[in-house]
């Protein structure tokens, strides 16, 4: 029989990671987390002396996207170390084993490590007519939900469908589609909204949780405040154009070419919080609002049918030269995009003159 | 004897359930269920036609981007906007550049685990595993030490207990044949198509802003704003570096890496030439303009039909000629289960089968999520095997080229191609056609640029209030698994009808009301199984397909059942 390790340090080291590169990718996960470098040594040491801890990736109503997503993982390193850093033992999309041999993990996972392992989820979970809308081994989503969340350590909802139902959720919500913290009550939960979420962030959860032990600081959304706690507008790169009455009118126009700010084509910055401006996509390559479109919102609360139609432009928007948190832009505020769309022949120009910068928000020492 | 079932199919995209008869351990008939459904296409009734795509898109996030080109293609067909040439650049760019990522990543994470035994690479010798990659291929990464390297990184895994993703796989299994030297070099490249496919896909935040979803599609054009002369342009002489810095990469891995491997290994696999078959008839929409988009001549992939395995003849593709029905799907049509064309589809859900948790599925009756599309009353196998089957008998001298240069690499007739492995060969080589045409656009667009040709938008139609009252129109897009139509009807400048058939509709659907079975059911037909405990053999057809059933339920309005959203007026 195999012996099981029980030092991570020496684990990584033997598949070729070495300390090095794990600093470094303990260090980029602290960044992503806004947490001081002086955490640094605490959490290699926390990371390198754990065994590994199980994690179980489940997918219900999804598009794969968010799989896709964390496959993606923008360090180089970060793929192989996330691999590394967990056994994960249960992922539909990736795993080698099919029908019965995959669900015979799973069980084996919910029994063997019961209260210890995570879970990540994917997808909407459909609750209407009996659960037939997602149906996985003959088992309906709601059950296998029921069973591993309840079972686990922590729930781990990624993407918008997982969040709050998402896409699936949108009028008409044909299927009863809800998200896991409204499909499981009462479990602890984390949501990584976004569509698709964001790999850096949830790299960087798993990490603070290896660490600690326990989930970061969460908005009233159970969002980590670290990824969903800032403007996007304020974090912007066109902010300064906004700022001083630039705007793309047209698309391809001369502000277009210049990068100008997308406001009145329809972009939901102002009223959307997410890290996205600074982590960015696919190894900080670039993000919606720098390849010329405007951001939709996709990390807000019922996005789909308070964000859209995505190209009229926000009724009013918030923030000018004044912080705003995640806690004040919620559903309220969208609830009114809708409204002021059937209005929205009245909203001819918004606030063209320059505006003071906004202050840099302090850095979050809470650990 | 109850019915073998393998449910999750795993290394798919989406919720797939196979139950299969066996009979003198072969299978003797075999059921395909989708077993998810959501209807996107009841949430997008309303909603304004402009952002269709940004909700159709969400269809799927492994063929990301896909049901977004179908879905503006649908309305610009629909109010008859043509896109400037830049605009077909990018997007051939970006639909190029996901054929390829997504083949790669089908070949090594989706379905290379079917043909590798993970722990036979252990046995290995490395200095043979690099004296046969340095046969095969000039790939830098083929020293004895790299190989010994990636042998004790497997080694640690599997000495630590915890196998992660590898626990549950099938190792040890007979129709494992590779010997111990080739499974460490695909186990290798299983890890460096890791990182290739997260490193090239940069070339979709480049254009889209993220990947999945990338966000830059516009009706009428793109929103990756182009100026020579502007540092914080979408395009300009930086990004076009990049861009081209990036596809070299990819035509690299594909030639150095991914086709010299499925050469390899294809021939000691030959019994999977024979096997796998199904259909016969292929159905290519055809794609990829160098020109005027409504010219199929134009097209890098011919559109056509090809029926009965008969290469002499293609025939045209007439859209008149698609119909889905529902006999055998969860659904109700309104007037029986007679078949409709998409732009009368319905779709009323109406589950009848087994109350979960189940064992079986009333296979008699209906049992999935999927429709049944057919051409002509027809099932059909689309794919890149049908791309490549329509682009040979259309006489496409570039794809007449790859094919018979495989076909002579493996010294065997055109007959292979009809089978598991052909459908494996044949999405190999297109990769590599695809992988060797990027680079073309992004000089076409860097010469336009050049030129000050930067028009990314056509404008002309953008305002709703330009529109007619009612619109309706289809788009195309040959998809990495094949070909993919939106149709979209238009009234009061929302969406008034929206339906989607997709790739693996076509493919993965249940059989018709006549009892025709589709292509997955019938190429599984007479397959060995060694073991009904650990189906293997199955698992190498149905992933020859590459199946996406997200995409594949069906997206089609439900008649009778309104939802207006609140609309601009």
């Amino acid at each position: 029989m195999l012996t099981p390790e029980t030092d991570l340090g020496n684990a990584l080291a033997r598949r070729g990671i070495s300390r090095r590169q794990l600093v470094k990718f303990c260090s980029a996960a602290l960044g992503t987390l806004c947490m001081p470098e002086r955490y640094l040594a605490q959490t290699v040491a926390a990371i390198s002396k754990t065994k590994k801890p199980v994690l179980v990736w489940l997918q219900f109503q999804d598009c794969t996207g968010c799989s896709e997503s964390i496959l993606r993982s923008s360090h180089p390193e970060v793929a192989d170390v996330v691999l590394d850093l967990l056994s994960w033992e249960y992922h539909e999309v990736i795993m080698a084993g099919a029908g019965d041999a995959a669900n015979r993990t799973l069980d084996r996972v919910v029994k063997e490590d019961k209260g210890k392992y995570l879970v990540v989820v994917e997808g909407a979970i459909p609750t209407a007519d009996g659960g037939v809308y997602c149906t996985i081994g003959g088992h309906s989503a709601m059950e296998i939900a029921e069973t591993v969340c309840r079972n686990a350590a922590a729930t781990i909802a990624v993407g918008a469908c997982a969040f709050d139902g998402g896409l699936v959720r949108s009028k008409p919500n044909p299927t009863g589609a809800l998200g896991v913290q409204e499909a499981v009550p009462g479990i602890k939960v984390i949501n990584m909204a976004g569509c698709p979420h964001n790999p850096v962030n949830t790299a960087a959860v798993l990490v603070h949780y290896l660490t600690f032990n326990d989930l970061p600081a969460l908005d009233q959304y159970n969002r980590p405040l670290f990824a969903y706690g800032r403007v996007i507008h304020d974090q912007c790169e066109r902010r300064a154009h906004y700022d001083a009455g630039r705007f793309v009118t047209e698309w391809g126009d001369e502000g277009h070419r210049k990068g100008w700010c997308l406001y009145k084509m329809g972009c939901k910055g102002p009223a959307a919080t997410f890290n996205c401006p600074v982590v960015q996509w696919n190894d900080h390559t670039s993000w919606p609002v720098r390849a010329g479109h405007g951001c939709i919102a996709c990390a807000s609360p019922r996005f789909w049918d308070h964000m859209s139609p995505f190209y009229e432009r926000l009724p009013n928007v918030p923030g000018f030269g004044v912080e705003v948190t995640a806690s004040e832009i919620g559903v309220g505020l969208v609830g009114a995009v809708v409204a002021g769309v059937t209005a929205h022949g009245l909203i001819k120009m918004i606030k063209p003159a320059p505006q003071p910068p906004a202050e840099p928000a302090q850095t979050r020492e809470e650990a | 004897m109850p019915r073998l079932v393998i449910d999750p199919v795993t290394r798919i995209e989406g919720h797939l359930r196979i139950e299969a008869s066996l009979e003198g351990g072969k299978v003797s008939d075999a059921w395909s269920a989708g077993t998810m459904f959501r209807g996107i296409e009841l949430i997008l009734q309303g909603r304004d036609p402009r952002e269709a795509w940004i909700w159709a898109q969400r269809i799927c996030g492994v063929c990301t981007m896909v049901h977004a080109l179908a879905s503006v293609r649908a309305v610009e067909d629909a109010l008859q906007i043509d896109v400037p040439e830049n605009a077909r650049l990018v997007r051939n760019l970006i639909a190029g550049s996901q054929m390829v990522q997504d083949h790669v990543v089908h070949f090594y994470h989706l379905h290379a685990l079917d043909w590798v035994d993970v722990a036979s690479a252990l046995k290995a010798d490395p200095a043979k595993t690099s004296s046969i990659a340095q046969s095969i291929s000039d790939y830098e990464k083929s020293s004895t030490t790299y190989f010994r390297g990636i042998q004790q990184r497997v080694k640690g895994v599997v000495d630590s207990g915890q196998l992660s993703l590898f626990a549950s796989g099938y190792w040890g299994h007979p129709a494992y044949t590779l010997p111990p030297e080739v499974n460490l070099l695909a186990v290798a490249h299983y890890l460096e198509a890791l990182s290739f496919q997260k490193d090239f896909i940069r070339i979709h935040a480049a254009l889209g802003g993220k990947n999945p979803h990338p966000q830059t599609f516009l009706v009428g054009g793109m929103s990756t704003a182009m100026d020579p002369n502007e540092p914080f342009a979408v395009i300009n002489p930086e990004r076009i570096t990049f861009l081209r810095q990036l596809v070299k990469g990819a035509r690299k891995f594909v030639e150095q890496v991914y086709i010299p491997d499925v050469l390899a290994i294809a021939p000691l696999y030959k019994d999977w030439f024979t096997r796998g078959e199904g259909l016969g008839n292929f159905l290519s929409y055809g794609d990829y303009s160098s020109g005027d988009e409504k010219d199929p001549k134009t097209f890098m992939f011919p559109r056509g039909v090809v029926l009965g395995r008969d290469l002499t003849k293609v025939h045209p593709v007439d859209p008149a000629k698609i119909t889905e029905s529902v006999s055998h799907s969860w659904y109700d049509y309104s007037g029986g289960d007679a078949a409709k064309h998409p732009s009368q589809g319905e779709t009323n859900p109406k589950y009848t089968g087994p109350k979960p948790p189940y064992d079986q599925l009333d296979v008699a009756n209906k049992y999935s999520w999927l429709k049944t599309p057919r051409y002509d009353g027809k099932p059909m196998e689309v794919g890149p095997l049908a791309r490549m089957i329509v682009g040979y008998a259309s006489g496409s001298k570039e794809i007449q080229s790859v094919v018979n240069g495989a076909l002579k690499a493996l010294n065997a007739p055109p007959a292979v191609l009809f089978s598991t492995l052909g459908r494996i060969a044949a999405r190999a080589l297109e990769a590599q056609m695809m992988a060797n045409k990027l680079e073309s656009w992004v000089d076409q667009l860097d010469s336009n640029m050049a030129h000050g040709k930067v028009a990314m938008f056509n404008p002309v139609h953008w305002d709703p209030s330009t529109w007619p009252s009612s619109a309706s129109g289809y788009g195309w897009h040959e998809a990495p698994r094949g070909s993919l139509g939106h149709w979209v009807e238009i009234s009061g400048k929302s969406i008034k009808n929206y339906q989607a058939v997709v790739p693996t509709t076509w493919n993965a659907g249940p059989r018709d009301g006549q009892g025709q079975r589709g292509a997955y059911e019938a190429s599984l037909l007479n397959t060995p199984v060694a073991d009904p405990a650990r189906p293997l053999e199955l698992l190498r057809t149905i992933h020859s397909f590459d199946p996406c059933i997200a995409c594949a339920v069906h997206v089609i309005d439900a008649q009778g059942r309104k939802y207006t959203l609140p609309k601009a007026v």
